[in-house]
């Protein structure tokens, strides 16, 4: 839902970077978007061209590193896959299970001219 | 380094490759940097300056019709005399809220949002600078919407999700993210309750479900039922922030 807002923030950070890199143009943005992170990756497809248009990555190509989502249980000891934020541990069904991996949206690397 | 194209790349074996003489080659930039750092940092910048000055802000994130501002407005009066308080009021549009806060006396500064869903930090920092006045509690009212607010830290002490006994009490299960996020619950209207099904047991469950360490506070802003246990929260919280910058 907030994905126009973050892809405000991805483009105000490649300005940052544009000025301390010194460079003029962006011709592709790699995000990671973890799977628990709340962000649709799809959304963010939909918002990234109109908010980059007119910018140093206008017409830049997006890509999405999607990022499995990863919990500890505490109760069965063990690394278990998680779908959903908040999911019961799928082996022993309790509560809670600790995020491991999965929450990042980050910025990993721009290609840039 | 190839001395034709200068790209990187040996040629050894002599093969072509289509560079366009003229066109600088593309680099690659590791950036490794949070979507949110920007929002992060204006927020850890607002979370010292509310210590700086012994204020205890408080983010109120709700679904639109939960009963946010009514509840801010019957605190203001029960606290006014003993405490200064001072209302962000974040909203898409208008400024009827804040007019709502205002008419209690204290001082209120309006966000619009516009098209965006929620507050972000850097807008509450300059409209905390732009009150302009000594608080003990800053009240940041957010915008009505379960998603987008828990995203966003503004460098509040505590979010403080409030639900009316008129949603579903499965809330806490369909928007996790906030109820994850929180440090209270306020299950607000409890003046309704015995004409509705709503199951205050279950729903304090499924919010347990998603935040083991939640607190729960059960109120009415209307009738006044438990808005007692509210007011002490806040006064122990307050002290918390002062013991806090004393010790720190």
């Amino acid at each position: 839902m907030h994905e126009l807002s973050l892809c405000e923030s991805v483009l105000q950070l490649i300005e940052q970077q544009a000025q301390s890199a010194q460079f003029q143009q962006v011709k592709t943005v790699c995000l990671e978007i973890g799977q628990l992170s709340g962000v649709d990756a799809e959304a963010m497809r939909f918002c990234f061209d109109s908010v980059m248009r007119g910018s140093v990555a206008d017409q830049a190509v997006l890509e999405i590193i999607d990022v499995a989502g990863q919990g500890w249980c505490p109760h069965c000891a063990q690394t278990v896959a998680l779908q959903l934020r908040y999911d019961a541990c799928p082996n022993c069904g309790q509560f809670p299970v600790q995020i491991k991996d999965g929450e990042q949206m980050r910025i990993k690397h721009l290609e840039v001219v | 380094m190839c001395g034709v194209c200068g790209c990187g790349d040996s040629h050894a074996d002599q093969t072509r490759h289509s560079h366009v003489f003229g066109l600088k080659p593309a680099r690659m930039l590791q950036i490794e940097q949070d979507i949110l750092s920007s929002n992060n940092q204006f927020a850890a910048h607002n979370r010292r300056q509310f210590a700086e000055h012994g204020v205890l802000a408080l983010n109120l994130v709700s679904s639109p019709g939960s009963g946010k501002t009514t509840l801010l407005v019957e605190t203001i009066n029960r606290l006014q005399g003993q405490a200064r308080m001072a209302v962000i009021e974040g909203d898409q549009q208008t400024s009827r809220d804040a007019e709502r806060i205002g008419a209690t006396g204290v001082v209120v500064r309006q966000i619009n949002t516009g098209k965006g869903c929620h507050l972000d930090a850097e807008r509450v920092g300059h409209a905390w600078q732009a009150l302009a006045a000594q608080q003990d509690f800053l009240f940041i009212e957010n915008v009505g919407n379960l998603v987008c607010p828990a995203s966003f830290d503004l460098g509040e002490a505590c979010k403080v999700v409030i639900l009316s006994v008129t949603e579903g009490e499965d809330k806490p299960l369909k928007y996790p993210d906030m109820f994850h996020a929180a440090g209270l619950m306020i299950l607000n209207k409890t003046d309704l309750l015995p004409y509705l099904d709503f199951d205050v047991e279950r729903c304090i469950a499924y919010a347990r479900q998603v935040n083991p360490a939640i607190e729960v506070i059960m109120l009415s802003a209307r009738s006044g039922a438990g808005f007692q246990q509210w007011l002490d929260w806040l006064i122990s919280q307050r002290a918390a922030v002062l013991s806090h910058a004393a010790a720190g």
